[in-house]
């Protein structure tokens, strides 16, 4: 039952010229005990938010608190975040049993008994106890990835971030993967960072959603208000974008914009970074000039769900209404 | 890994150098405790003898016997080797993994450090040391095991880097696990193989620089002996005695030879996995004449079997046929034969893999077979390269990196078109305009790294449309995509099929992929085709349990929210062992022992529709039984 806040958390990689800045001043807070969902294309920095909040990455500004205390003070001590990785073949060392693997992951602090809370743990994931003595190499990927969150769970986190835990997983399998992610968190009360690429998949298990492009936080808010109301044009992309039950044709999109290039993050646009695909911004309609140049992030407190568009409704508005 | 080992003293070459290895390091051991009164006795009646039945390799200055210094010598040779190998490997390891140890900034340094060593020649190395160290046995064991130590650095700089990249690392450190633990623990395990097999090949040369240090004088000094040392010492009577400067000599060869071959053999068995099983007899296929009862089919495929040694055979039985303009999915699981399937069609199947069918025919000319031996191999190779397009899922790894996009669509087109270059540049600005890609005159002349994934699978469906294709198959052409570039593509797809009626493979896990831009789906589980629908009817009529289970486990943005998601349990079948029956039976709610024992072939169920299932639901029978059992509906346990 923790926290977790970012705080104008930057992280950029390189020097000079080819200076990469991944995660560009986010600011998002995963309350206690709830799941927030996290948005976005591939390169949007997800990933990068997510290793600096274990400390695989260095952010170079802003910080990361967890109950309001920095993160980096207890460096040293047990790892009150724990993470999951994508690909259960990688992260998981192949030449030692999953008992060793989960059994490394419990605190020394903890006065257990390792071999009995490797057990639990296993038993926790909806593994056999008697597993624990099986190499990876006899697990099939689900079971791989439920070793990989029970690993994740005997470090006794505060909070859980799952990094695209099921994109590497056949749609059979990814199912039985996500019930036990929302079962396990409702029964330990976990908070979480859930991040994925597919919206439908963060639906089913966040309570908030928060949607990156290009480094930045664009929108964020309860699941359902973002997916029922929508505000920045990338969301709505996304949105269209998603499966629906029975679709047999696919869903249209503004020819104008849809074969724009993504943006190159090594040089992200100026102004918004939305703006070169953006179907209501500049390419659209002449007279939005100020999407090239006025950075929409800064007051973007001003408006439903933190949106960094200058064209989405106003906070004060809503209330008002 | 012990089978491995054992696979290794398997093959001759792993077998000879595994009994000379322990030959030679048994000599080393036992020859000075049996040998050595002999090897040091004096004979002053015999000095610097030729050979003789008394002293076979003759005998020194001293009148010793030639033959018994040279046994007894090498157990100095071999273990001054030994220990300078020793030496190399220990400060290789250490500089190697000074990266993980000191952090980013020393790892650098270190690095940097390596690199410039690594630079020098490793005899100047030994030179040098053995003149730091100075003259004798300990000075050049050092100065040899310093000189190897770089190559070894950079190695294990290498196989660390390799490893401590990967998730497990990360998750071990986020575990809170010690950096040295982490490299005891993690990173050493998953590196020592290589490491092992290379120290047993630098022993070799290790074996080989002393040999050349003592002969110099620089190694071993008198009275002990090595072999380099007996080499100098005969070689001022080479021309009256050969034999007491060659025998050394031989020995140093025999080894070195010795460490050499075993460490290439151990190399050779632990670096590509050695395909066993009984070989596949080369049975030709069996190929009826392709029967024209449809003049607008593309791609005809009866009875397609796709098997590799093992025997295992994960394509097993299919067969489909695609129209002109026709656009048909083939969605399965990851192991339902789907990939294999497009690419026996591309004929891309690599021996020892072997494609078999009744018929493989593309626009009427059959691909395998007598016939199509009988048509050449370069008009099929033409037929194939202008008419056929494939499409892979990486859009990362399909192109050259060393190639400028432009020129490697032209490749096709000069080869098959006979296009001059300026022409087939023409027509590739022109493809890759026609597939939407900005600027495409500029972007001709970048390279594939410059292009994000989604410019290069239009580039690669580009590619494909330099020819006028009458067939592209599509592997997860979007899979490695993100979800609105994901749309772009299939949009993509679906314009060039109605524009230039080109039928369309498209292969994807993904069924709802499949739903929205298919014609016709094909599901596959365990390399069989168990339905064959409309895509229309996906939704609704899907009449097999499998492929009602997989559009249940999608989740999508109507699935509702306080229900756990649908799952298929158990987990696809191994190719090896297939089942009698159904293959799905054992995952399947609605499985009797019928499925169990017999297994269903694909029947008709009403027009266009197909399905290989001794239950088909949603039938009149099957309302008849299962009326009212709420799990149907969703597919759920």
């Amino acid at each position: 039952m923790s926290e977790l806040r970012f705080e104008g958390v930057t992280v950029r990689f390189g020097t000079g010229g080819r200076a990469l800045t991944a995660v560009d001043g986010v600011d998002l807070t995963i309350p206690s005990g709830q799941v927030v969902g996290l948005v976005g294309e591939s390169g949007s920095g997800k990933s990068t938010l997510a290793r600096a909040a274990v400390g695989l990455a260095e952010p170079s500004a802003g910080q990361i608190l967890l109950d309001g205390v920095p993160l980096r003070q207890r460096a040293g001590q047990r790892r009150p975040l724990q993470m999951v990785f994508q690909d259960p073949y990688s992260s998981l060392d192949p030449r030692m049993t999953i008992g060793d693997s989960i059994a490394e992951a419990v605190p020394r602090s903890a006065q257990v008994n390792r071999r009995r809370e490797v057990g639990r743990l296993l038993e926790l994931v909806g593994l056999d106890a008697e597993r624990a003595a099986a190499y990876p190499g006899a697990l099939s990927g689900g079971q791989r990835q439920r070793v990989a969150i029970a690993r994740a769970l005997a470090g006794r986190p505060d909070v859980l971030i799952a990094d695209e835990i099921t994109s590497a997983l056949d749609v059979s399998i990814q199912g039985t993967v996500l019930n036990l992610v929302r079962s396990l968190q409702r029964e330990l009360q976990l908070s979480m960072l859930f991040i994925s690429h597919n919206l439908a998949v963060v639906r089913y298990v966040s309570d908030l959603i928060a949607v990156m492009y290009l480094g930045r936080i664009v929108e964020v808010g309860p699941a359902h208000q973002v997916l029922s109301d929508p505000q920045h044009p990338y969301t709505k992309e996304l949105l269209a974008a998603a499966p629906r039950r029975g679709t047999t044709s696919l869903p249209p999109s503004d020819p104008t914009v849809a074969d724009a290039e993504p943006a190159d993050p090594h040089h992200p646009p100026a102004g918004c970074h939305f703006h070169p695909r953006c179907p209501i911004g500049p390419l659209v309609r002449t007279d939005r000039e100020h999407c090239l140049t006025i950075d929409p992030t800064t007051d973007a407190d001003r408006r439903v769900h933190n949106t960094a568009c200058h064209h989405a409704a106003s906070a004060l508005q809503t209330v008002s209404q | 890994m012990r089978a491995r080992w054992i696979s290794v003293l398997r093959t001759p070459v792993g077998a000879g150098a595994g009994v000379l290895l322990l030959g030679v390091l048994l000599l080393a051991v036992l020859a000075p405790l049996l040998w050595s009164d002999q090897a040091s006795a004096i004979d002053t009646e015999h000095l610097l003898e030729g050979s003789s039945a008394k002293h076979w390799l003759g005998t020194d200055n001293l009148g010793r016997d030639i033959f018994y210094r040279v046994l007894v010598a090498s157990r100095t040779s071999i273990l001054l080797a030994l220990l300078a190998t020793l030496i190399a490997v220990v400060a290789g390891l250490a500089l190697g993994c000074a990266s993980v140890l000191l952090g980013r900034r020393a790892g650098r340094l270190t690095t940097a450090v390596v690199n410039i060593a690594v630079a020098f020649p490793g005899l100047l190395l030994a030179l040098f040391f053995a003149v730091v160290f100075g003259v004798g046995a300990k000075g050049a064991v050092l100065a040899i095991g310093f000189a190897g130590a770089p190559s070894f650095a950079r190695l294990t700089q290498t196989l660390v880097a390799g490893v401590a990249e990967r998730d497990f690392v990360a998750a071990a450190r986020i575990a809170g696990v010690g950096r040295f633990r982490i490299l005891l623990r993690h990173i050493l395990p998953n590196i020592a193989e290589p490491l092992v097999v290379n120290a047993t090949i630098g022993a070799g040369g290790t074996l080989l620089a002393f040999a050349g240090l003592s002969f110099l004088g620089l190694g071993v000094q008198p009275p002990a002996y090595d072999w380099g040392r007996l080499m100098g010492e005969s070689l001022n009577g080479i021309y009256v005695h050969p034999a007491a400067a060659l025998a050394p000599g031989v020995a140093v060869v025999i080894a070195g030879l010795a460490f050499n071959l075993f460490g290439e053999a151990v190399a050779k068995g632990f670096g590509v996995p050695a395909m066993v099983g009984p070989r596949l007899r080369d049975r030709p296929a069996e190929t009826m004449p392709a029967e024209t009862d449809d003049d607008e089919a593309v791609l005809v495929v009866k009875d397609l079997y796709v098997s590799f040694p093992g025997p295992i055979t994960p394509v097993r039985g299919i067969s489909f046929t695609i129209g002109k303009g026709e656009i048909v999915g083939v969605v399965g699981e990851s192991g339902s034969g789907k990939s294999l399937t497009a690419l026996a069609v591309a004929q891309l199947i690599e021996p020892p893999g072997q494609v078999r069918a009744a018929e493989l025919s593309f626009l009427g000319a059959p691909l395998l077979g007598r016939l199509a031996v009988r048509s050449t191999a370069a008009a099929r190779r033409r037929l194939l390269g202008t008419s056929f397009a494939m499409v892979f899922q990486d859009p990362m790894t399909s192109f050259n990196p060393t190639k400028r996009i432009g020129p490697q669509l032209a490749e096709g087109a000069r080869e098959h078109q006979g296009l001059n270059r300026r022409q087939a540049m023409a027509r590739a600005i022109d493809r890759l305009r026609a597939v939407r890609v900005p600027a495409a005159e500029r972007r001709a002349r970048q390279y594939p790294h410059e292009f994000s994934g989604g410019m290069r699978q239009r580039a690669m469906i580009g590619m494909g449309l330099m020819g006028t294709p009458a067939l592209i198959v599509a592997d997860e052409p979007t899979t490695a995509l993100d979800v609105t570039v994901q749309r772009q593509v299939l949009r993509l797809l679906e314009t060039i099929r109605t524009e230039d009626d080109v039928a369309v493979l498209l292969i994807s896990h993904d069924i709802t992929v499949v739903a929205q831009v298919c014609g016709r789906v094909l599901v596959m589980y365990a390399g069989r085709i168990v339905e064959d629908l409309p895509a229309s009817e996906l939704a609704t009529g899907a009449r097999h349990p499998y492929t009602r289970a997989l559009l249940a486990a999608v989740p999508d943005l109507e699935t509702p929210l306080d229900e756990p998601l649908a799952v298929i349990a158990g987990r696809p079948v191994d190719p090896a062992l297939l089942p009698s029956g159904c293959a799905f039976a054992a995952r399947c709610e609605f499985a009797e022992d019928r499925c169990r024992a017999e297994d269903p072939s694909l029947v008709s169920h009403g027009p266009d529709h197909q399905v290989a299932c001794w239950n088909p639901q949603g039938t009149a029978a099957w309302q008849a039984r299962y009326l009212g059992t709420e799990s149907i509906r969703t597919g759920q346990r």
